[in-house]
């Protein structure tokens, strides 16, 4: 530990200076202000979940609907889940970002040069909403009654209208409770993208607070407020998602789940 | 990619490291279990309970660990570095995630099950440790599992705000922007994660041999 | 028509379900496939829409052979019926109804205004069609699922065990709308069940199947409890088979013996003229029978005021006069006053019978039968003579 930081310590400000920075309009808006990271952040974390999305929701209906591959559900979600996001991060960050040579800019979200370090945090992102969503997805399917399955072959349905006509909004109510948490974790999780040069998102108060922790404008005020905004929007975000469950969950199989109370999926802190 | 020289120049902190990393795990985790348990225990039976706790917890979730790394000093007056925070941190995530395991495995005992222990004759505290606590065992280790897993997990994320431990290697690694220390560090993190799993789950099979298969 | 033509289903594991089927269910009856578990009658049932393809052998629906059907269109022209009803969970019942109709091509709208006709005629109010299957009982689930079975009007249908999990009550209700539901649709129908007592009540034939697969008789109902084939059957067919054929013993012409009559609202003290060893038969204003009145017992004190429902033994079944002979020998056994009463068909009062008289019509009918089956098993005996 740094003497500066020893000092620093002893000299922290306190949690009243938090209400006093977000009640100061000049934190929100502005460059480097609190909407754009909000907005950074919201792009780095919503990219991720769809990509996440398209790839775990068919290979979850597919693995659920023929049994096969149930292995690579196990395992993933077992798997991935003992690796610290950080270090994988920082692995593809490291490994990747030298081999990546494309100007491509978005304003407000990839900053020039900032391509080559979007991409490891946008596949670590990725990598960590595929095991809940997937699970979540192949869990869902794999509780379909198999009578109802059984009735909707025997009444003429192919393999894909099984799928989508019958599995899919059967397993619904999970695969919604899948995306929540994926979103959840990876909200929380792109916070670390701050790690990496030229990026952004609400993780960039935390980490430049670090080294001027006792600043009023930019030290621990502006992380811990920070923090807060994360926690907040997460909360938002997913009550969003709930209601959009409400909207695409058939009321018929939301009623059933709602009245089988046993021991559920739990999402983990991220 | 060399895995050898950065742990060879840093082989004095290891072992310090290790055992950072060890116990930041590991005491949350029996810390948390020794919360959630009566707490846990309290939801099933008081139904009214149970809502608010899950609500709770669904709440805790949704702060990203840095972040209560980083508030904790300010609520507890502990310095910003200090490694209770991520403790304190941790053993609140152990709590929120076994709260709701252990009420919904101790109210998931059939009611058949306990009104045949009532009528032999046991109490309510005897059927609470010999018939309810046992039968949940296989539920709440499955979530101890999972606690720990993300525990071991978590501690590296601390290394952000500096605190030191194993997830130092990924810091190192990525400022030295050399791939070695970064693998050597999954490597560790792994290792640890598959070693605190086969504990509990050595400990599961140990409290319950009659659920060998569940567990399968 | 359905024909199964020597068809033979092995699993992987080299267990034989189906061995060498050959059966024919005749259009517009109703073929029941019973036997005990493991018999292959599900199996037999599931390779005609092709939930189970068969090992060898062909089935035919009327001059179709099922194999050169593919299996989603073959499937959207039979009716499937299954235990659980198998209802879409996240659909309401007007729209499981009407699946089998979309997945066809009709317009949504159509379908619907059609499934809730349907509803009715499985004797449910529309009312219920913007529920959802979990909304529902079991019983009700159950016509849900035979109307989503008649949706697209197949003229096939197959129904495994469909009234199997519902209790005792409501299945001899669901049977009951079932044969009346029939009657009017003359469907073809292959029905599975391992309840015998059910296959008797509903099949215009009966097959019994063994375990391994091998089918061990068809025969009518009535065929099955007289001539059990083997053991086996005999077995299977269970106790009291005798007492069940005559089930379906038509009554023929009974003697049937007059009977005064009191009608309800009459005084008591006029009854006692009208009773035949203390007890009369009491009927309402259309002569439909209420019940018998014990005469003999009440003192001539009680004999004051009118007779009313109160004072009846209601003990008594009737039987009509084109029943069977089970429903007549049942109504004189149950008879308080030892006098069956039988009815017309409009269910009023035709007169009495008693047990000794119903006794000899199934004796009569029993040295009939028996001179018949010594003729056979001459015949028999005589065939299998070198």
């Amino acid at each position: 530990m740094s003497t500066a930081a020893v000092i620093a310590d002893k000299f922290l400000p306190g949690l009243d200076r938090v209400p006093v920075w977000l009640n100061d309009p000049a934190n929100w808006t502005g460059p480097n202000g609190l909407l754009e990271r909000i907005g950074q952040h919201l792009g780095y974390s919503v990219s991720a979940v769809v990509v996440a999305l398209l790839i775990a929701l068919p290979l979850g209906l597919v693995i659920g609907h023929t049994g096969r591959g149930v292995f690579l559900v196990v395992g993933l979600a077992n798997g991935l889940r003992a690796v610290p996001i950080l270090g994988l991060l920082l692995l593809l960050v490291v490994w990747l970002s030298p081999h990546l040579h494309a100007r491509l800019t978005v304003p407000g979200l990839i900053p020039p040069g900032g391509f080559a370090y979007i991409v490891p945090i946008e596949i670590a992102l990725v990598l960590l909403a595929i095991p809940p969503i997937l699970s979540n997805t192949y869990a869902g399917v794999q509780a379909v009654d198999p009578a109802v399955r059984d009735a909707g072959e025997g009444m003429g349905m192919r393999g894909s209208q099984v799928i989508w006509q019958v599995e899919f909004p059967c397993a619904l109510p999970l695969v919604m409770s899948g995306l929540r948490s994926a979103t959840l974790q990876v909200i929380a999780t792109a916070t670390v993208a701050a790690y990496v040069p030229f990026l952004g998102g609400l993780g960039r108060f935390i980490l430049d607070g670090q080294d001027q922790l006792t600043n009023l404008r930019y030290g621990y005020p502006a992380m811990v407020s920070a923090g807060i905004v994360v926690a907040v929007l997460a909360v938002v975000v997913d009550l969003l998602l709930a209601l959009v469950q409400r909207l695409v969950v058939s009321r018929g199989v939301a009623e059933r789940y709602r009245r089988r109370r046993g021991v559920r999926a739990v999402p983990e802190p991220a | 990619m060399n895995l050898w020289s950065y742990l060879q120049q840093h082989s004095g902190d290891l072992a310090g490291w290790t055992w950072t990393t060890v116990w930041l795990a590991a005491l949350p985790l029996l810390v948390g279990l020794a919360i959630a348990l009566p707490l846990g225990w309290l939801a099933s039976r008081l139904r009214w309970t149970y809502p608010p706790l899950v609500t709770a917890t669904g709440i805790l979730y949704t702060i990203p660990s840095l972040v209560l790394f980083i508030v904790l000093p300010g609520l507890l007056g502990t310095r910003i570095l200090d490694t209770v925070n991520v403790a304190v941190a941790l053993t609140a995530y152990t709590v929120a995630l076994l709260v709701r395991i252990v009420a919904d495995g101790l109210s998931s005992v059939s009611t058949t099950t306990l009104s045949a222990a009532s009528a032999m004759g046991y109490t309510a505290r005897q059927r609470l440790f010999g018939v309810q606590l046992p039968i949940a065992v296989p539920v709440i280790g499955a979530g101890l599992r999972v606690a720990a897993v993300s525990n071991v997990s978590l501690v590296s994320v601390a290394s952000i705000i500096g605190v030191p431990q194993l997830g130092r290697m990924f810091i190192d690694g990525s400022n030295l922007s050399t791939l070695g220390p970064i693998v050597d560090g999954l490597i560790a993190f792994v290792v640890l994660a598959l070693v605190f799993d086969g504990l509990i789950l050595l400990g599961i099979r140990t409290l319950s041999p009659w659920a060998k298969q569940a567990l399968a | 028509m359905i024909r199964f033509e020597s068809v033979t289903k092995r699993f992987r594991g080299g267990g034989i379900a189906v061995d060498a089927l050959d059966l024919e269910a005749p259009t517009g009856k109703i073929t029941v496939l019973v036997g005990p578990s493991g018999c292959g009658k599900t199996t037999s049932l599931r390779m005609v829409n092709r939930m189970v393809e068969p090992t060898s052998g062909r089935i035919w629906l009327d001059d179709r052979d099922t194999a050169k059907v593919r299996p989603a269109t073959l499937r959207r022209g039979i009716g499937y019926v299954i235990q659980q009803a198998g209802l879409f969970p996240h659909r309401t019942v007007v729209d499981n109804v009407a699946t089998v109709p979309v997945l066809l091509g009709l317009p949504r709208r159509d379908a619907r205004r059609q499934a809730l006709d349907l509803l009715e005629r499985v004797g449910l109010p529309r009312e219920l069609g913007e529920r959802y299957p979990a909304q529902l009982s079991g019983g009700q689930q159950q016509r849900v699922g035979v109307a989503r079975a008649l949706a697209a009007d197949p003229p096939v249908m197959l129904m495994d065990e469909p009234f199997s999990a519902v209790d005792p009550v409501v299945r001899a209700q669901l049977q009951d709308e079932f044969l009346r539901l029939q009657g009017e649709l003359g469907k073809t129908i292959l029905f599975v069940t391992h309840d015998i007592d059910e296959a008797i009540k509903l099949g215009d034939q009966v097959a019994v199947l063994r375990t391994g697969g091998r089918l061990a008789q068809v025969a009518t109902p009535a065929e099955l409890l007289s001539h059990p084939a083997d053991a086996f059957v005999a077995g299977f067919v269970g106790r009291d088979r005798g007492y069940r054929a005559l089930g379906f013993a038509a009554a023929g012409e009974l003697p049937l013996a007059h009977e005064p009559v009191v009608t309800v609202g009459d005084a008591l003290a006029a009854t006692p003229p009208r009773a035949v060893d203390g007890w009369a038969l009491v009927v309402d204003a259309e002569r439909r029978p209420l019940g018998w009145l014990a005469v003999g017992g009440l003192g001539e004190a009680q004999l004051s005021g009118p007779v009313v429902e109160d004072l009846l033994n209601l003990g008594g079944t009737l039987a009509t006069e084109s029943g069977t002979l089970r429903e007549a020998l049942d109504a004189a056994l149950s008879s308080p006053s030892g006098r069956g009463v039988i009815v017309d068909e409009d269910g009023r009062f035709a007169g009495t019978v008693t047990a000794s008289e119903v006794l000899t019509r199934i004796e009569r009918r029993a040295s009939v039968l028996r001179q018949e089956a010594i003729e056979s098993a001459a015949a028999e005996v005589i065939a299998l003579q070198p």
